[in-house]
């Protein structure tokens, strides 16, 4: 089957690769004449090969069922990728930098003198309500005063172009790992345009990561003893937990393989006996961290462990506590944030959001219900909202309920054209939703991944890109200027001097 | 390393070993039951005598039919043991200790966890079985031959071949008892056929050639009992197991406990004379060395790996 730009319909959404219908968008027109080159049945040969080196490289993840217990299934993923401009990247990565950098301080802030309460710019009621605010973490001075030491905050572009921060993870944001692996695979499916389009690399984020950890060993070393905490084989992000200790060369280790001394040091069982751990990247929620300090009967966590920390002797990553910032209702408070700490205008726009709590807003949320998206404070993965468009009467009506009962608890946006990228099904290529998750590292210095997770909605006309909810994946392509204009074809048609040329550069 | 990693690799290695041992004897039965008379052969009951899982198949199943006793053998997850069974747990194993195995190692290990489940039905006919089981058989040996020449030859490394050769000590001890057994009831009444069931103890052993190029006696149960306890040489007989497990034991800390207990298992061995073993006293042996092995496993399991903890850690 051919590829033909004419027959793809963009459906008044924006498209990452097409301006409109046939009219591939300038600065990735090369690539969009590339795949049109390939074909249908070609593209349907590189997306089997993708699948198979997917379950080959064993990249997985669990889904939960009713019936089935923990499953683990192969990651869906889409080989045609997205493309994102580096000049319009560099602008994303300093607006995220000084997003987390400001709810940084926003978080010390809560912990400490909460000025921003006393100065009124942040409501003391939603803070009194807030579930991920956490007493035992008062006074306490973490390194650098940085909490949320790994972010991640999702992007998404409306119908005119612009991208927004959706939402920030603060608590144990994932999908770095998928991020890696869709790189991998598609240097694995297509290599050679690959090479032609040589995007950014991705794949320096395990040293990143690890340089961030470590600079917040409490005992100075090179190469201090750093640990990735995992819930267990069973949580959904398991898969990513041992790979990104594989990739760190930290150990991966679980509550049991921990445990704290009457010298509230932190010490793992190994072979050899009991060794000190320095910082401890956890993957477990806060209230399953110590039963000494939160859930009595988490067997996830370590008995002390909030002791040691709280001691300085151990460092963890991201802070008890970081979560009380990673809550839908102080998304909405982002853009006041910001000018409060750092006297500055958001780089990168928030959605426009409705706090239910005020009056006016929850009058407006109640009338347009229909036309919005309605969002629990502190739930993820999609599950608790209202997607308006595409809900029943009965549905609105249980939300509305909900809403009045508890306002604090919600905030609407009003439902995002969220753009489209095409996507292969069967031999064709149709527009499906995508939105990026980036991942922002802090401690002593920041650094932002090169690109994201793009998350892609495999259902036609869905914007549910959750993996639990049947959303794949596509690799990123942060594309340096000037190389895109000239497509691999071209490149390939021309003298051997001018290909030794391009192969080397 | 962690304790818990150790245990992992531990059960890792004794998993994949085990899913090996079991292809190899189901497909040198399947040979020798073509040789064989049927007034003489063994059938597939003694397959099921080696695992040591009779009362669990007899649960289920109710008779040792050649049907029954494959689908037991190779694919049903009801029992622990079967090829199927021991290839998910090393799979789950592995997947726990991701960042120790070799990229390539656990590719491989997942591939065949995957071959394993999707050829299983084609496996259990009389004509797939073959090639299916011979698949197993060199994805096995291309995992620690992969875990061999990439992973780091560190502690993890140790406590992987120990898995290894615990789990192949015990089989082996296994074999010789039950397929002898079967064999021998009356070492006096000369049968034609006893010659092509010593080779097919060789066989289950893959010790035939070696038995061959290391001795030029004809296969006989003295000297067969002799090369699979104490040949120095084969790498599946019993003594090489131990030797091999008192080098990896010897590079551990805190070895003591362990050494001990590998010492006077060694030392059992050294004053036996298989070749000279009544069928009685080939069982009393086998016992002994049964509890050595599993006295051995204990002691490992006491000195490194991590005390349980109550039920309900999710």
């Amino acid at each position: 089957m051919e590829i033909d730009w004419t027959d793809y319909d963009c459906d008044g959404f924006y498209d990452e690769l097409l301006a409109a219908r046939g009219e591939p968008r300038p600065e990735v027109d090369a690539l969009a004449a590339d795949i049109q080159a390939l074909g249908g049945d070609e593209l349907m040969a590189r997306q089997l090969a993708a699948e198979v080196s997917i379950k080959e490289m064993g990249i997985t993840f669990t889904v939960y069922s009713e019936e089935g217990g923990a499953i683990d299934r192969a990651w869906p993923f889409d080989v045609i990728p997205r493309v994102i401009p580096e000049r319009e990247w560099r602008q994303v990565e300093l607006g995220l930098k000084q997003r987390v950098q400001a709810l940084n301080l926003f978080i010390d802030d809560l912990y400490h003198d909460q000025r921003i309460v006393k100065d009124k710019v942040f409501p003391k009621d939603v803070l009194a309500k807030s579930v991920n605010f956490r007493p035992q973490c008062v006074g306490i001075d973490p390194p650098f005063g940085i909490w949320a030491h790994i972010c991640g905050s999702d992007l998404v572009r409306d119908a005119d172009g612009t991208l927004y921060v959706l939402e920030d993870n603060l608590r144990v944001p994932s999908g770095v790992s998928y991020m890696l692996e869709n790189r991998l695979v598609t240097k694995r499916v297509f290599p050679e345009l690959f090479e032609h389009y040589a995007p950014l690399p991705v794949d320096d984020y395990p040293s990143q990561l690890f340089d961030t950890l470590a600079s917040l060993s409490p005992r100075p070393a090179e190469y201090p003893e750093v640990v990735v905490l995992t819930p267990g084989i069973y949580n959904s992000a398991y898969f990513e937990h041992a790979y990104l200790a594989q990739q760190m060369g930290a150990e991966l280790v679980e509550g049991r393989d921990l445990f704290v001394d009457d010298d509230d040091c932190c010490y793992m069982r190994t072979v050899d006996g009991p060794a000190r751990v320095d910082v401890i990247y956890r993957r477990v929620d806060d209230l399953f961290l110590d039963p000494e300090s939160f859930r009595e009967d988490s067997a996830l966590g370590v008995a002390g462990l909030m002791r040691a920390w709280k001691a300085g002797n151990v460092a963890l990553a991201n802070a008890p506590g970081a979560g009380v910032a990673d809550d839908k209702v102080v998304y909405a408070f982002v853009p006041e944030i910001i000018k409060y700490y750092l006297d500055q205008a958001p780089i990168v726009p928030n959605v426009p959001t409705y706090r239910c709590m005020e009056p006016d807003a929850l009058q407006y949320v109640l009338e347009h219900m229909a036309e919005l998206v309605v969002k629990p404070a502190n739930e993820s993965g999609g599950y608790g909202m209202l997607v308006g468009p595409a809900s029943t009467q009965a549905e609105r009506d249980r939300m509305a309920a909900a809403i009045k009962k508890d306002p604090r608890n919600y905030i609407a946006q009003p439902t995002l054209k969220l753009s489209t990228v095409p996507t292969v099904i069967k031999d064709r290529l149709e527009p499906r939703h995508v939105d990026l998750r980036p991942f922002i590292l802090s401690s002593d210095r920041q650094q932002v991944t090169m690109g994201g997770l793009t998350r892609v909605a495999l259902r036609k006309g869905s914007l549910v890109v959750n993996s639990s909810q049947g959303g794949g994946s596509k690799d990123t392509w942060i594309l340096p200027q000037d190389v895109a204009s000239e497509t691999y074809e071209q490149a390939q048609g021309e003298t051997s001097q001018r290909q030794s040329q391009t192969a080397s550069g | 390393m962690l304790s818990r990693v150790a245990e992992n690799l531990y059960w890792l290695a004794r998993y994949i070993e085990r899913a090996e041992n079991t292809a190899r004897i189901v497909n040198v039965n399947a040979n020798l039951l073509l040789d064989l008379p049927k007034g003489i052969a063994p059938g597939w009951k003694p397959l099921v005598d080696i695992t040591g899982a009779h009362e669990l198949f007899e649960e289920h199943y109710k008779d040792y039919g050649e049907r029954q006793v494959m689908r037991f053998l190779l694919g049903d997850e009801r029992h622990p043991g079967s090829i199927l069974s021991a290839l998910e747990a090393a799979r789950e194993n592995c997947r726990t200790i991701r960042d120790f195995v070799p990229r390539e190692a656990w590719e491989q290990i997942n591939g065949l966890t995957l071959y394993a489940r999707e050829g299983l039905q084609k496996g259990l006919t009389k004509n797939g079985r073959h090639p299916y089981l011979r698949g197993l058989i060199t994805s096995s040996q291309l995992i620690n031959g992969l875990l061999d020449g990439t992973m780091l030859h560190d502690q993890g490394f140790e406590f992987l071949s120990l898995g290894r050769y615990i789990e192949r000590a015990d089989m082996t001890t296994r074999i010789a008892d039950v397929h002898s057994a079967a064999l021998l009831p009356d070492a006096d009444e000369v049968r034609p056929y006893d010659n092509i069931q010593w080779v097919s103890v060789l066989k289950s052993l893959t010790a035939y050639q070696m038995y061959r190029r290391s001795t030029q006696i004809r296969v006989q149960r003295g000297p067969v009992l002799g090369f699979i306890f104490k040949s120095a040489r084969f790498p599946r007989s019993l003594r090489w197991c131990i030797d091999h497990s008192r080098i990896c034991l010897e590079r551990l800390p805190r070895n003591e406990a362990c050494l001990r207990v590998n010492g006077r298992l060694s030392r059992a061995l050294d004053a036996a004379e298989p070749e000279r073993f009544s069928q009685k006293d080939l069982h009393e042996f086998v016992d002994e060395l049964q509890l050595g092995i599993g006295d051995l496993h204990q002691e490992i399991v006491q000195t490194w790996f991590p005390p349980l903890v109550s039920a309900g850690a999710a």
